[in-house]
């Protein structure tokens, strides 16, 4: 069995306090390993973003630990987070987030720019990463002469190019239409399966659960069920739960 | 090359209004601050003219005097006991006073400057028309092109009064200007004490020029000690005596270097507001750095050289400005003078303010909850 990429194991957290207090997240435990891509729904106000933040190292929880590659994050500095998001987290936000007054070429590169990889080996990752998201034409344009498809796989690739251990992707499909973002979805799915990171979705899209290989759901702070959306995984591992995607799109649409 | 430049100059650019309104902070700043330390500059030069063109080794004055111009009273007597000091060679008096220039009703203040020529006395320097031996004449003097308008004379062989003597015009100097604005007018020692209003066995000062042997501070020593009631300066003493008087028991020189203190403190506060806008403006571009794991050093040196830019560029109009300001001052009374070294302090200076600018930027960025990029 693989070693986790991320370990959250009964995490917390809460804002405020006395009757202020908002508990965001309750006991919660959840795993990403290297070659899965999981989907993480819930609805609104779940804890969605919350725990988002505490997998990517923005924000610490209130109890509970965090383990990213092996390293615990409990009583980290802000600067040894920011370390270890460096190296071994990517980010897929559902605005983009791309930097206006850089080129694609060069919103890819700040990846490693940050990571103080620079040069022309720099560059000639970035052109590997942007041929394989189909964007090797569009290197020097800038986002603003993008489509929205074209913004959000030039968000993977600057996710991916720092060859992080794990994608974070919040909403990645939001704001694309069904063509785009089925594309986008083939691409986080590959980095899963052909790079073997671990890829977390977070949606509200039930069309992505044919990505998935798992289906998390949390609901009030807390995860409610874990799924296994491959049959040959649940064999392998003589899961209880033992679904199809089609199940869990179709249980998906019955509660909403 | 790190991004940091491309990031930090297209942030900059990209809004134009809000980078020339920064510019026009700095250059506004920078130029004040310029003509502030010009004019500082240029009144010290003009506070010391007169020493600094002297060539002597000690200027002997009475114990109150405070500057060049201010009326110092000796006998001519004690040029023979000044004689008499081992080391002395030489001993030249020479007269300084106020007078009136002009017919009776329209006089202007001007200051006598009385010369020994053939003693190589206080003789008047960058003359452009006529000659300084013409001073020899009795009744010929020499003014600044400067003051000619002021003094209401067009050049060589104009006549005028001196305190209802009758002069005329034997040589123009150019650049010798007065840090009271009073024009300097030369003249012979004797015709000087006239038109002062001075005995004849008086005068305001002694340049005492040594042997060659001789040591100056001992020299000077002795003489303080062998005659009361007088100063023995060297020319720097002078020079900083005279400077010290004008410049800061006047509160000449504070309101000049006050005034470039609150040039300096305006353009800090208006670089840190552009800088600070332009960062709120590319906060959630700062909150993606910060997500995507770039330090803290990483962020700052993005603001830094945003900021260095804008000191850059604006330095360098600023320094166009103040090189125009000072050819146009050239030649009046009241000149701005920026030295090479002044233009490296003011750079520094420009650098300096910039980065402290950048602290509030700075201060925004370090809040910034890279988890903000999750919300938007």
């Amino acid at each position: 069995m693989t070693e986790p990429v991320i370990e959250a194991a009964n995490v917390s957290k809460s804002y405020g306090s006395g009757p202020a207090r908002v508990q965001a997240l309750k006991d919660l435990n959840l795993t990403l390993n290297g070659g899965e891509l999981k989907v993480l729904i819930g609805p609104s106000g779940s804890g969605k973003t919350t725990l988002l933040s505490i997998l990517g190292c923005m924000l610490a929880p209130t109890s509970g630990t965090v383990r990213v590659c092996g390293t615990s994050t409990s009583g980290a500095r802000p600067a040894e987070l920011a370390k270890i998001r460096r190296h071994h987290i990517g980010f897929v936000f559902q605005s983009y987030h791309l930097f206006s007054t850089l080129t694609v070429a060069e919103n890819v590169l700040l990846a490693l720019d940050v990571r103080g990889e620079r040069g022309l080996k720099a560059m000639a990752k970035v052109e590997e990463i942007l041929a394989s998201v189909g964007l090797a034409s569009k290197m020097r344009s800038f986002p603003r002469e993008l489509s929205g498809g074209e913004q959000q796989r030039v968000a993977i690739a600057r996710a991916v190019v720092a060859e992080p251990s794990a994608i974070l992707a919040d909403e990645p499909t939001a704001a694309l239409d069904s063509t785009n973002g089925h594309a986008t979805m083939t691409i986080l799915s590959a980095i899963a399966k052909e790079r073997g990171r671990a890829v977390l979705v977070v949606t509200h899209d039930p069309r992505l659960f044919e990505f998935a290989d798992r289906i998390v759901h949390i609901e009030d702070g807390s995860l409610t069920h874990e799924e296994f959306t491959d049959p040959q995984v649940d064999l392998m591992r003589g899961s209880s739960v033992n679904r199809t995607r089609s199940h869990a799109l179709l249980e998906y649409n019955s509660q909403n | 090359m790190s991004l940091v430049f491309t990031l930090a100059s297209r942030n900059l650019f990209q809004d134009r209004l809000r980078f020339v309104a920064s510019l026009m902070g700095i250059v506004f700043s920078v130029v004040l601050v310029m003509v502030q330390m010009g004019l500082y500059f240029g009144f010290s030069g003009m506070i010391t003219t007169m020493i600094d063109h002297t060539s002597t080794d000690l200027w002997i004055v009475s114990s109150g005097t405070k500057y060049f111009e201010d009326l110092s009273l000796l006998t001519t007597g004690l040029r023979d006991r000044l004689l008499t000091i081992e080391g002395v060679s030489e001993v030249v008096p020479g007269v300084v006073g106020f007078s009136a220039w002009g017919p009776l009703g329209a006089m202007t203040s001007v200051v006598v400057v009385g010369t020994d020529i053939t003693a190589h006395g206080l003789s008047p320097w960058n003359v452009v028309e006529g000659t300084a031996q013409s001073l020899t004449t009795p009744g010929t003097v020499a003014i600044d092109r400067a003051y000619s308008n002021q003094l209401g004379v067009s050049g060589i062989g104009a006549t005028a009064q001196i305190r209802g003597q009758p002069v005329t015009v034997g040589a123009v100097t150019e650049g010798v200007r007065s840090f009271a604005m009073t024009p300097y007018v030369f003249a012979d020692l004797a015709d000087a004490r006239t038109y002062i209003g001075l005995p004849q066995s008086f005068t305001s000062h002694f340049l005492v020029r040594l042997m060659p042997d001789a040591d100056i501070e001992r020299t000077r020593q002795n003489i303080l000690s062998k005659i009361s009631g007088i100063q023995a300066l060297t020319p720097d003493q002078f020079a900083e005596k005279s400077r010290s008087f004008w410049l800061f028991r006047t509160g000449a020189g504070a309101a000049l270097v006050a005034g470039a203190l609150l040039a300096v403190i305006v353009g800090t506060v208006i670089i840190a507001q552009t800088l600070y806008s332009s960062t709120k403006d590319h906060l959630y571009e700062f909150a993606t750095l910060r997500a995507m794991g770039a330090s803290d050093s990483y962020i700052y040196q993005v603001i830094i050289c945003q900021a260095l830019l804008n000191a850059i560029v604006g330095f360098t109009i600023a320094a166009l400005i103040g090189s125009a300001i000072v050819h146009f001052t050239a030649k009046s009374a009241l000149q701005v003078v920026i030295s090479p070294s002044l233009i490296i302090e003011l750079f520094v200076l420009t650098i300096v303010m910039c980065i402290v600018s950048a602290i509030t930027a700075i201060f925004r960025v370090v809040r910034v909850d890279p988890a903000i990029v999750l919300t938007r």
